[in-house]
């Protein structure tokens, strides 16, 4: 408990930087929610290959495991090449597993039981197909930053990465919110969530629709992929597994189908779990994250913020 | 010919829920569907808007065949329906809600003078533009269904049950601003229970029991007609 005390900010800024990960992450499930009630748990694989895809573009630019920290303009041209490249990535592949393993079951109206086998089925084989062409082993990521410290808050210190990657969740989420609620396209997303039916009445195209909401979640997961990368310097092709879950768990906690939901889920599971570690111990740290959970549902069991995009539907 | 049905079957799953319907409405119509609870009258409506696919029979709007046409396309060709109960967006404000209703037209151009039109109809609506859908009344979203549809400018407007679940005074309203939608120049199919109001508006009639049509004429002819009358407007 002293521990927590004594380090209580420190602990503060790393459960946001993680959360800002989770966050990201999780709009990818709450999209998809929204316009198909469906969990799609082949998204924790659409954000693995962000992570590959990103090692990829910076390999193809000549860096290797242990090369130096490139100069200051180098690394933005990197970063921003890898972000490019992981979004592109993942948006693809989220888009391929909607064609491939939902839109054929569809278009023969199956049972909502049959999509979840499909998902964990293309979850499976994209992540096993990282596993047998690429490596079975931990991925390392060239080395971009150098952590150092910027300024204290609070006599914590926040170091240039964690600012990087809040910073740039940040402008991801908001730029994701703009395009919902402004553009004709996001109004399209909005009307199918809160009802399916009125909204092909309005001339909007569903299957346009869903293909937008996986293209959005992926570039997200593909950003976060990025994120992830700098932050822990190694990625793997069962990566998603756990970090799937947890961002899954982001989601729910929020308000699945909520995309401020996700983001509030986020921060507070990247905070919670620090928080916990640091009383009883960081091998509890997924304990600390599900218990949590389980807490808030109790007490709120459509989520902190509720599902409010599809409120009042029968 | 705006619209002809020829022939029309419906079927979910083993059960079929229309036999074989055939009705017209000509440009400029009101022309009303009625029957009870359960006559197939919703599922005409959702056949024609292209929410129900058909296992029999042919849509045709203004000559062309509609019957295989995706939803959403139907609006682009100018049927336009506001769904039973309510089908409003309930997370969106009014305004957002109205918007939707030109999501498929090309022109926005003259979004300002439809968005007039439409509160001119429904002054309600206009004070409560900025009000979140899902928290107004019954009567209210009732409205916003028919000022959206009719914000898409349809040639051909689908109501379904407008006077569903409202009180008197609220029925007779909505069935003069029907009325009113129609002298603008919009034909109207209307599907109703009402058949006292649906038939004093109606140029034409159709009868639907059980998913067939037993009778048919003008709305004038068939409010005297003594079988309508006991079945339907509960005079002996």
């Amino acid at each position: 408990m002293q521990f927590l005390l004594d380090n209580f900010w420190d602990l503060s800024v790393t459960g946001l930087t993680q959360g800002a990960i989770y966050a990201l992450i999780a709009l990818g499930y709450t999209l998809v929610y929204g316009v198909l009630r469906l969990i799609n748990f082949a998204h924790s694989e659409v954000f693995v290959t962000g992570t590959f895809a990103s090692i990829f573009v910076l390999h193809a630019f000549g860096l290797g495991s242990d090369d130096p920290v490139p100069s200051a303009g180098m690394v933005v041209l990197y970063i921003a090449a890898a972000a490019v490249g992981a979004m592109v990535a993942s948006a693809a592949t989220a888009l391929v597993v909607e064609r491939v393993a939902y839109r054929p079951l569809r278009r023969r109206n199956a049972p909502p039981l049959v999509f979840l086998i499909s998902a964990i089925g293309a979850s499976f084989a994209i992540s096993e197909a990282f596993g047998v062409l690429v490596d079975r082993n931990n991925v390392r990521v060239p080395n971009l930053i150098e952590p150092q410290t910027q300024f204290h808050l609070f006599g914590a210190s926040v170091n240039n990465r964690q600012l990087l990657i809040v910073a740039a969740a940040i402008v991801m989420m908001l730029c994701l919110d703009q395009f919902i609620r402004r553009t004709r396209l996001g109004r399209g997303i909005r009307a199918v969530s809160q009802d399916p039916d009125s909204a092909a009445l309005m001339g909007v195209n569903k299957d346009r629709v869903i293909a937008l909401t996986f293209i959005l979640g992926g570039l997200m997961a593909g950003g976060a992929a990025v994120l992830y990368d700098l932050q822990f310097g190694v990625t793997r092709f069962n990566a998603g597994f756990v970090l799937g879950i947890k961002a899954f768990t982001a989601a729910v906690l929020g308000g699945i189908g909520n995309l401020r939901g996700a983001l509030l889920g986020g921060l507070l599971l990247g905070l919670m779990e620090n928080y916990g570690s640091a009383i009883i111990g960081s091998e509890w740290r997924d304990v600390v994250a599900f218990v949590f959970l389980i807490v808030v549902l109790m007490f709120r069991p459509t989520g902190i913020l509720g599902e409010s995009l599809g409120k009042a539907r029968a | 010919m705006l619209l002809e049905i020829s022939d029309l079957v419906v079927a979910y799953g083993r059960i079929q829920a229309l036999h074989g319907i055939s009705l017209t409405v000509s440009e400029g119509e009101v022309v009303t569907l009625i029957g009870a609870n359960g006559a197939g009258k919703s599922t005409t409506m959702r056949a024609i808007s292209g929410l129900r696919p058909v296992s029999r029979g042919s849509i045709r709007f203004d000559g062309q065949d509609l019957t295989h046409v995706r939803a959403d396309l139907r609006v682009v060709r100018g049927i336009s329906q506001a769904p039973e109960g309510r089908g409003i967006f309930p997370g969106m404000t009014v305004m957002e809600n109205l918007e939707m209703g030109t999501y498929a037209r090309r022109d926005r151009g003259n979004f300002r003078a439809d968005l007039d039109r439409v509160f001119g109809l429904f002054p309600r609506l206009q004070e409560r533009r900025t009000q979140v859908a899902g928290t107004m009344s019954g009567g209210e979203q009732q409205m916003l269904t028919i000022g959206r549809a009719l914000m898409a400018r349809p040639r051909l407007l689908l109501l379904d049950e407008p006077s569903m679940g409202l009180a008197p005074k609220l029925i007779q309203q909505i069935f003069s601003i029907i009325r009113e939608i129609n002298t603008q120049g919009t034909t109207v199919l209307l599907v109703e229970q009402n058949a006292q109001q649906a038939l004093s508006v109606a140029d034409r009639a159709y009868i639907l029991e059980t998913g067939s049509i037993v009778k048919e004429g003008t709305g004038r002819e068939l409010l005297g007609d003594p079988a309508i009358k006991e079945a339907y407007l509960g005079v002996a």
